[in-house]
């Protein structure tokens, strides 16, 4: 794919508010990114971080009376925070589709799952029941669900948490839909079950060649399946890269300390220091960097004005004042 | 303590079954199989984990060793005393076992604050109130929230990790020698789940607690515990010291269970799943070996006869007669080549 192809999700400037008696709570303040064909963008962080709320805002789910949206949204093509009426309902499905964490509250409980993917298969192609039906089956086939002819006639409890997580892939991709917006669909699976769900999905968007958004708290299962990565914390990217720079090589002392929380292989005995504090309060934000009051490397000038994204050579681009410092010591310490 | 039972946790031949109701009035009843002839032994001191995927009977597990449901079979030794049915023996025991679970607010009344809520079991269980509001103040400052700040604030006026810890303290109260914990850091961010569970290894080295310690995530239980059970629908399929089993996995459904770990390297990336399907349903557990239909060793025998629990370590055992959690490495599977033969 040529650099300067178009990318398939271009998302500048997004601010989300929401109305709460204490005020205005920010949730999402001034995130760009961009999500080329074929390319899985991971967001990763922590609850209240604002990765769950700029999908929604992508997916236009956000309840229009309480969230103040502002920035724009371009999917392949189209102007999203600008859509409405039959067109609003053309891209939900056809042309961005989103995958639940919960199947069992995402699909609804006194319908088949044969009816409801034939349902939006009939909605967006405008097909015969039979014809809705069968293409129905073939998607269930192609998230391995076994013996899915049968399955067509099942209502969602009969089924597994996999096998249902597996039939909302089925229903999101079953419209075609150029870009998948996935938030936490493996997160509530067994850990086998969760593995093969990772690579059913993995295959199924290179093969259909479609680009993803990915949001995950798992950096496990961030780097099985992301090709490049976003690191958010209090509604702002504070690192993107590619999946090996942020996760192999993190610039962000927040990426540090979020990768050093992970227990991963280690060792009983071996004590883990991870990151003391919690986050700032999305109501009344710090003037400078929201990291600061946590940031084992934060100075007086951290707390004056909010740093910008910086890239660096062969490393991914990062928010921080004191990137020269926090380098210094993730070298030491290797 | 001169004269105390070696094991915290004594169990023998735990066995529970639920009735389903059946898909109608003729039909056979239908059982579930939730714990299954589960033998072990823990030392004082030392941390139980207990793994297994959803419908393993971890969580029946935990609710049996706390009398909270009763056993159809086997015999349960709680720090020396055993589990009955009378009321009388619960209350003495509960004051020994105390439990923490997932759901931090769900397990907190929402009307008592959380000083309220840790004053109430010792008050329940005779002391007065003046001395277990200072035990109370106590346990605070022990889980890191200050008095001062915490003691008058509801369970809803505090986060996810502070809720946790507060609970942690009022599993602490009564001075318990056993704590459960059921999934009790799986719904904390993985920054917060890390204090909390070096504030239990703190508390643990303190007070000289026993934990057992239910999870799904393999790494979580590999940091806290001494010991590991595998659990597979009710059955326990592999148990021993946390570094052999992690080190040299017997059974092969420990094996998937530890291969299906993200690697962390997104240049290593899994590139086939390590077991296929879902765990079968526990009304009707496959006959023999339980994981026979998702295993890839599986051939006729597995299906006949159950494989029994045998040590497989290249230490020696400490006891060969009976199955404990004490150092001895041990699986069910008939395909393990076994140095010691069956124990």
């Amino acid at each position: 794919m040529s650099p300067h192809a178009a990318p398939l999700a271009q998302v500048r400037d997004l601010r989300v508010g929401f109305q709460s008696p204490r005020g205005l709570v920010h949730a999402v303040n001034g995130v760009n990114f961009e999500v080329r064909r074929g390319e899985v963008l991971g967001l990763i962080g922590e609850s209240g971080c604002g990765k769950s709320v700029t999908l929604r805002a992508l997916m236009r789910l956000l309840p229009a009376a309480r969230a103040q949206i502002s920035g724009a949204i371009t999917v392949d093509g189209l102007d999203v925070p600008s859509l409405a009426g039959s067109a609003l309902s053309a891209y939900r499905g056809g042309t961005a589709a989103m995958i639940f964490q919960d199947p069992g509250l995402a699909l609804d409980p006194v319908y088949t799952i044969g009816q409801q993917i034939g349902e939006a298969i009939q909605r967006h192609q405008g097909c015969s029941k039979a014809q809705a039906r069968a293409q129905a089956q073939d998607w269930l086939e192609q998230v391995k669900v076994p013996s899915a002819r049968a399955r067509l006639d099942n209502y969602p409890h009969e089924l597994s948490g996999g096998m249902r997580q597996r039939a909302m892939i089925a229903l999101a991709l079953s419209c075609g839909p150029k870009l998948v917006l996935a938030d936490e669909p493996t997160t509530a699976l067994d850990a086998t079950v969760q593995m093969q769900v990772l690579l059913i999905l993995r295959e199924l968007q290179q093969r259909l060649g479609m680009g993803a958004v990915f949001v995950t708290h798992d950096l496990g299962v961030a780097a099985e399946i992301c090709d490049r990565i976003a690191v958010m914390y209090a509604g702002s990217i504070v690192e993107i890269g590619t999946a090996e720079q942020v996760l192999l090589r993190p610039q962000h002392p927040y990426t540090q300390a979020l990768l050093a929380s992970t227990l991963h292989g280690a060792q009983r005995g071996t004590r883990r220091v991870g990151l003391l504090g919690a986050p700032p309060d999305l109501v009344v934000l710090p003037a400078g960097c929201a990291f600061a009051a946590r940031c084992p490397h934060a100075g007086n000038d951290c707390t004056q004005s909010a740093p910008r994204l910086v890239a660096r050579d062969g490393a991914s681009e990062a928010a921080c004042w004191r990137l020269d410092v926090a380098q210094v010591r993730d070298g030491a310490a290797a | 303590m001169s004269g105390a039972p070696p094991y915290a946790v004594d169990v023998a031949g735990l066995r529970k079954r639920f009735q389903v109701r059946s898909p109608s009035v003729f039909a056979k009843p239908q059982v579930v199989h939730a714990v299954s002839d589960i033998s072990f032994r823990l030392e004082r001191g030392r941390t139980l984990g207990i793994v297994g995927e959803s419908g393993c009977g971890k969580s029946t597990l935990a609710r049996l060793l706390m009398g909270l449901i009763e056993a159809d079979d086997g015999s349960v030794l709680l720090a020396g005393q055993a589990l009955g049915p009378k009321p009388q023996q619960l209350t003495a025991v509960r004051r020994k076992v105390q439990m923490v679970f997932q759901d931090s607010f769900a397990s907190l009344n929402p009307r008592l604050t959380i000083e309220a809520s840790l004053m109430f079991g010792p008050q329940v269980h005779g002391v007065p109130s003046d001395a277990a509001r200072r035990t109370a103040h106590d346990l605070l400052e022990r889980v890191g929230l200050e008095p001062a700040r915490f003691a008058g604030r509801y369970p809803h006026e505090v986060s996810g990790g502070q809720r946790q810890r507060v609970n942690i303290a009022r599993a602490l109260a009564l001075k318990p020698e056993i704590v459960i914990f059921d999934e009790a850091v799986s719904a904390l961010d993985k920054s917060v789940e890390l204090q909390v569970l070096n504030l239990l290894l703190d508390l643990k080295a303190e007070l000289g607690l026993t934990y057992l310690f239910i999870s799904h995530d393999l790494n979580v239980v590999q940091y806290i515990s001494d010991e590991v059970m595998v659990m597979y629908l009710g059955k326990v399929v592999e148990m021993g010291p946390v570094q052999s089993v992690y080190a040299q996995p017997a059974h092969p459904y420990t094996r998937a269970l530890l291969a299906s770990m993200p690697s962390m390297d997104p240049r290593q990336r899994t590139q086939a799943a390590p077991l296929v399907g879902d765990p079968p349903s526990p009304i009707d557990p496959p006959s023999g070996c339980r994981f026979r239909t998702r295993c890839a060793y599986a051939d006729a025998a597995c299906g006949q006869t159950e494989p029994l629990l045998r040590w497989v370590a290249a230490s020696a055992p400490l006891s060969r007669a009976t199955p404990t959690a004490d150092g001895v490495h041990r699986a069910a599977c008939h395909h393990i080549p076994v140095p010691g033969g069956d124990v």
